[in-house]
């Protein structure tokens, strides 16, 4: 098992690699210049000025080492330099934002907090409800739970959540007045009046986003336990005498967990993606609100940053999913 | 067993019906047997005929819905099974019924181990905490012929053979000392090697153990090395039932005498084609009213599609004790033995 991750762990590297070098040509070719953004009113020996201090002149294969030399070795320098007090970045040019000016890890560990506590929160809920409604709606297949269940996934998941969002805010905002609809960023949690406005902005978002996700996950479990339900195994199980719960939720649940877990963990990366929609629904000025920014006023570096961090999550819980199929099922452990 | 002495499972008119969406299947109908303490009654038939059916109805392993018990008395140790709420089952089963079934290959959990799973029943029923549980299961390991047993705990079942999960299943099944085992053909998923040494192993447990054992097969020439008695069921029921030498040599049913000749000879001249029971077994929706092997049977009259057969003793014993037939044709008087095997 050890053996596998470090070689996972290492064949991650070049894939990363490509992924980074895709990335940047992608966002190099797309149309447009963060040139362009300069105001014609600036006189062109600055311009030409500001050009090559921003570097867009150099050829592109220079660009892009020099970029991942800022991304791999300055920026990681520099978080040790904040976390430790030390100075090993030594004024080392960083990652900067074209738009802010600021350097992008900053811009990002800035917005990351607000898509983590509410995506994150919405995720951890939407698992919450789907789990057991998921086996309980496979173990009594076809009763009027199932039948509710199943109804509630197949709207849930086919309504986007730009339309259950606003229908939300329409409800429970415009009408009844419950919650707010914006997402104040700058509220800070003191003491437990704040607490509870806190939650009560978060409301919204992560019902919404709950819904959507716990109605995916909730079909994939129930799928899952389906099938398992069926199997030889579970009537030794019951043969032996066990309990229904020990049958159903020690020898079946563990054996339908892997569709499950596959849901789960490639479904995270977009947590940190931000669900980008919702984000704009509610105002949360998260990773993925900064993200539809930086596009629209060209500031690559944020876009490549960003891009690049889902890419790195991603290869990541594809390797955490790998390890959880290993924990789970002894016939995929690989050495 | 002397015929007094009272039989460890006794089932009285037990039925069985399934509500499809096409309607019902009544799946054993009126089935009644009892079975003797160190006994092995075999049940023959072919798919479908009821065998299976009737054992897991016997501890409630059938999913209900749409499995539903509709009648009879399920007597073990004097306790009806039917009687029992999912609770008293659970503490039955395992614990007093043994089961032991068709494919070893997917009877047990891939994802826990062979160790973890025999040692459930263990600690379920027996209350053992997990080192005496590790004791026991090693026992047991040993018991059904896996060597090197304490270290194989660990294993899981796809580091097993065919041959050897059956034993594993086996080992489950024997974990709590059960009264009756129930072997739900047992060696029909296994190649005829394999077959032979799980043969041996039941014997030799079966004499060491001294429970009385179900075995389920459609395989007679199993049935005639193992059995004391022999059960043959067609159609969700039992149409004839009878020591294993007596029926080998003196059958009474078309329907077994007919199953008698499928067996191919191996000695001898070959024979151009296997012997087959022309026809398909009946699909039993709805409660039978005539004899359900009518339309296979070469000895049909107007009686057999009126009426449904009881059984009845053909050798002055009550029925179930001696020979019985649930047949409205009698069969003539057995031939001497060499022929009677070719009738």
């Amino acid at each position: 098992m050890l053996t596998y991750t470090l070689r996972r762990l290492l064949v991650a590297i070049p894939t990363l690699l490509l992924i980074s070098l895709v990335i940047f040509l992608l966002v190099d070719l797309a149309p447009g210049s963060p040139a362009s953004e300069i105001p014609l009113t600036v006189p062109p020996e600055v311009k030409a000025k500001m050009i090559e201090a921003m570097g867009i002149n150099e050829p592109v294969h220079i660009r892009y080492l020099l970029w991942l030399k800022q991304f791999f070795w300055t920026e990681p320098l520099y978080a040790i330099d904040a976390a430790f007090g030390t100075n090993y970045a030594d004024g080392a040019p960083r990652i900067i934002s074209y738009s802010s000016k600021v350097p992008v890890m900053d811009y990002i560990g800035e917005r990351l907090p607000q898509t983590l506590i509410v995506i994150g929160t919405a995720y951890v809920v939407a698992i919450l409800i789907a789990l057991p409604i998921g086996i309980y709606s496979a173990y009594r297949q076809y009763s009027w739970f199932d039948q509710v269940g199943t109804f509630v996934s197949m709207v849930g998941y086919s309504v986007p959540t730009f339309f259950t969002g606003l229908l939300a805010i329409i409800i429970f905002t415009t009408w009844l007045g419950w919650f707010p609809s914006i997402y104040n960023t700058s509220l800070e949690v003191v003491d437990w009046e704040t607490f509870k406005q806190q939650v009560r902005q978060m409301f919204l978002p992560v019902a919404v986003l709950a819904l959507f996700n716990a109605a995916e996950l909730s079909r994939y479990t129930r799928s899952a336990m389906l099938e398992n339900l069926s199997q030889d195994y579970a009537r030794t199980a019951r043969a032996k005498g066990l309990s229904e719960r020990t049958v159903v939720l020690k020898h079946v649940l563990r054996n339908s967990m892997i569709p499950v877990i596959t849901v789960i963990t490639l479904g995270l990366p977009a947590v940190f993606a931000g669900a980008i929609v919702t984000e704009q629904v509610f105002k949360i000025n998260g990773i993925g609100a900064a993200l539809i920014g930086a596009i629209h006023v060209n500031d690559l570096p944020v876009v490549q940053t960003i891009a690049f961090i889902t890419a790195i999550l991603i290869v990541l819980f594809n390797l955490v999913a790998d390890i959880l199929y290993g924990i789970l099922d002894p016939r995929i452990r690989y050495d | 067993m002397a015929d007094g002495a009272a039989p460890v499972l006794d089932v009285k008119g037990l039925r069985t019906v399934f509500r499809t969406r096409g309607g019902e299947i009544h799946a054993v109908n009126d089935v009644s047997f009892h079975l003797n303490r160190g006994e092995l009654l075999g049940v023959v038939g072919e798919s479908g005929s009821g065998k299976s059916v009737t054992m897991m109805s016997l501890i409630g392993l059938l999913p209900s819905p749409p499995a539903e018990i509709r009648g009879g008395q399920v007597l073990l140790d004097g306790r009806d099974l039917l009687q029992l709420d999912d609770k008293g089952l659970q503490e039955v089963r395992g614990a007093k019924v043994g089961f032991v079934f068709q494919d070893p290959m997917t009877s047990l959990n891939p994802v826990f181990t062979l160790g973890d799973q025999l040692m459930e029943p263990l600690r379920k029923h027996m209350g053992l905490d997990k080192t005496a549980a590790a004791n026991r299961a090693v026992e047991l390991l040993e018991l059904v012929g896996i060597p090197d047993a304490r270290r194989r705990l660990k294993a899981y079942p796809h580091q097993f053979s065919g041959g050897m999960r059956q034993r594993v299943m086996i080992a489950i099944a024997l974990a709590c000392d059960p009264d009756v085992l129930i072997a739900d053909e047992p060696t029909t998923a296994l190649d005829v090697t394999i077959q032979a040494q799980i043969l041996e192993l039941v014997k030799e447990l079966r004499q060491k153990l001294g429970m009385a054992i179900i075995w389920i097969t459609h395989d007679l020439g199993v049935i005639a090395g193992i059995a004391d008695r022999v059960m043959v069921m067609y159609g969700g029921q039992v149409v004839e039932q009878a020591p294993v030498r007596e029926l080998f040599a003196n059958p009474q049913h078309p329907y077994t005498r007919a199953l008698l000749k499928t067996i191919p000879a191996i000695s001898g001249p070959r024979e151009d084609r296997l012997k087959v029971i022309q026809g398909q077994p009946p699909i039993l929706a709805g409660a039978p009213t005539a004899c359900p092997f009518r339309a296979r049977c070469e000895h049909r009259h107007d009686r057999c599609d009126r009426e449904n057969p009881a059984r009845r003793a053909i050798d002055g014993q009550t029925v179930g004790q001696g020979h019985d037939v649930a047949c409205h044709w009698s069969a003539p008087a057995p031939a001497p033995r060499a022929e009677a095997a070719h009738a």
